[in-house]
């Protein structure tokens, strides 16, 4: 049997360029995880409900399961390891979620960080209604998403 | 490379990066073919192995398929037109206000960002909330191969689950959304267990009224009651009507045009009654916005 093709893939990931060759079948998500060892993206229900993996490409928040690596080579990516500041500081989201207690064990966080990172970019003054249908793609087991809402309002609040 | 993470199968991949080039790709491959545009469908088929393509064709670089033309006819929707771009196109939703309120319906705004509208007809889901509306409104779809085209329109379109006119070596390069008569407005409305999942029962209306504001003609279409999207005219229902009229005959009329199948969401029976009180609901909003 001859050898899966591979593809070289340039990805510029939190600032980062990164090259990898990979098969077409890779998805954003494994290529991140683990061509690219960058596990702060984590991987759920891997077709497209839970949110878990999310993703910001060029800016906009996507799912990494449901992308091919290939399909999105030399594109920008940012992961939940690009939110904090270069010396580690809390981005305001981060700060948020931890000022409202908005997790508990966390395996879901990293879709809801990047996904309201990107929400206040488009809706910087957010309702609760505005901050429930922010984060209505994602799903969280633990907290029951009360706290998550309380989060994007108090992340708001810490970006003005 | 050891534990090589991998869900689908493997396939051959092509990127072509024009229009010319995607369509020379695909008639080589024939059967073989299959394109990939958002993939928010495609992938999660992919790696659960329900579909298994010998050769995905990516058009994600064929930046000229990526537009939203707005004219007084209609809207216009490129084949690499994400969800989010068409939703929120300004003249497009002034030209056809339905397009908008049906795409908020769409799965959710991270889908949203890389699905493709154009893609949700061609994979033809009857639980898709795009083909309903271009079944509606009577649009179609503009089907390219190597040397040549054709235009489909809706009525032909959809064929059965998941299954569409486009045939093998072809790529649907554009979608037509008629805009409305005078007198008129659409609507959208739908059941789902939790908002952004595929609708248990969805309804379109367009409501067309007389100079005289009483009823002229009623459409509805339906999701997740029918292999494909279902239109069915309820005009007789509520012909010469006026606005503050009973819509208990239309209700009638849709619970008896409707055959759904029941599934784990939703017996058949209770989609049946949704699709009467959806269609009133729906009804009641086209046809108060029409006389405003």
């Amino acid at each position: 049997m001859s050898a899966e093709p591979l593809h070289d893939v340039g990805l510029v990931v939190n600032g980062a360029a990164h090259s990898v060759r990979v098969p077409a079948r890779r998805l954003l998500s494994d290529c991140l995880r683990h061509d690219m060892r960058l596990t702060g993206t984590h991987v759920g229900c891997e077709h497209g409900v839970c949110g878990a993996c999310t993703v910001l490409l060029d800016g906009e928040p996507v799912r990494s399961c449901l992308l091919l690596a290939v399909s999105v080579d030399g594109h920008e990516i940012t992961t939940v390891e690009g939110l904090a500041g270069l010396s580690g500081e809390l981005s305001p989201v981060q700060q948020a979620f931890a000022d409202c207690h908005g997790l508990q064990c966390g395996f879901c966080t990293p879709g809801f960080l990047t996904t309201i990172t990107a929400g206040l970019r488009a809706t910087p003054d957010p309702t609760e209604d505005d901050a429930r249908e922010m984060i209505a793609g994602n799903l969280c087991r633990c907290t029951g998403y009360q706290n998550i809402v309380a989060a994007v309002l108090r992340a708001a609040e810490l970006s003005r | 490379m050891e534990n090589d993470p991998v869900k689908p199968s493997a396939f051959d991949y092509s990127r072509p990066e024009s229009l010319d080039e995607t369509l020379d790709v695909l008639a080589g491959l024939g059967e073989d073919g299959k394109v990939l545009a958002g993939g928010q469908s495609l992938v999660p088929l992919l790696s659960m192995r329900l579909a298994a393509p010998h050769h995905l064709v990516d058009i994600n670089r064929v930046s000229s398929l990526s537009y939203v033309r707005s004219g007084a006819d209609g809207v216009r929707v490129g084949a690499l037109t994400r969800h989010a771009e068409l939703e929120h196109d300004d003249s497009a939703a002034q030209v056809q206000p339905l397009l908008r309120r049906a795409l908020r319906l769409v799965a959710h705004p991270t889908i949203r960002n890389r699905g493709t509208t154009v893609g949700s007809l061609v994979h033809a889901d009857p639980a898709a909330e795009m083909p309903a509306v271009l079944a509606l409104l009577g649009g179609s779809v503009r089907v390219a191969r190597s040397g040549g085209e054709r235009t489909v329109a809706a009525a032909d379109f959809f064929l059965g689950p998941l299954e569409s006119a486009v045939e093998a070596g072809e790529l649907a390069v554009e979608a037509f959304f008629p805009s409305l008569p005078a007198r008129s407005a659409a609507s959208f409305v739908e059941v789902a267990r939790r908002h952004g999942d595929y609708a248990v029962c969805g309804v379109c209306a367009v409501v067309s009224l007389d100079d005289d504001l009483r009823i002229a003609s009623v459409r509805a279409a339906y999701v997740s009651v029918a292999p494909t999207p279902l239109v069915v005219d309820l005009t007789s229902a509520l012909l010469g009507a006026t606005l503050d009229a009973s819509l208990d005959d239309v209700r009638d009329l849709a619970v008896q045009s409707v055959d759904p199948e029941a599934d784990i969401h939703a017996s058949a029976e209770y989609r049946r009654h949704l699709a009467g009180a959806l269609t009133v609901r729906a009804v009641r909003a086209a046809a108060v916005e029409a006389a405003a």
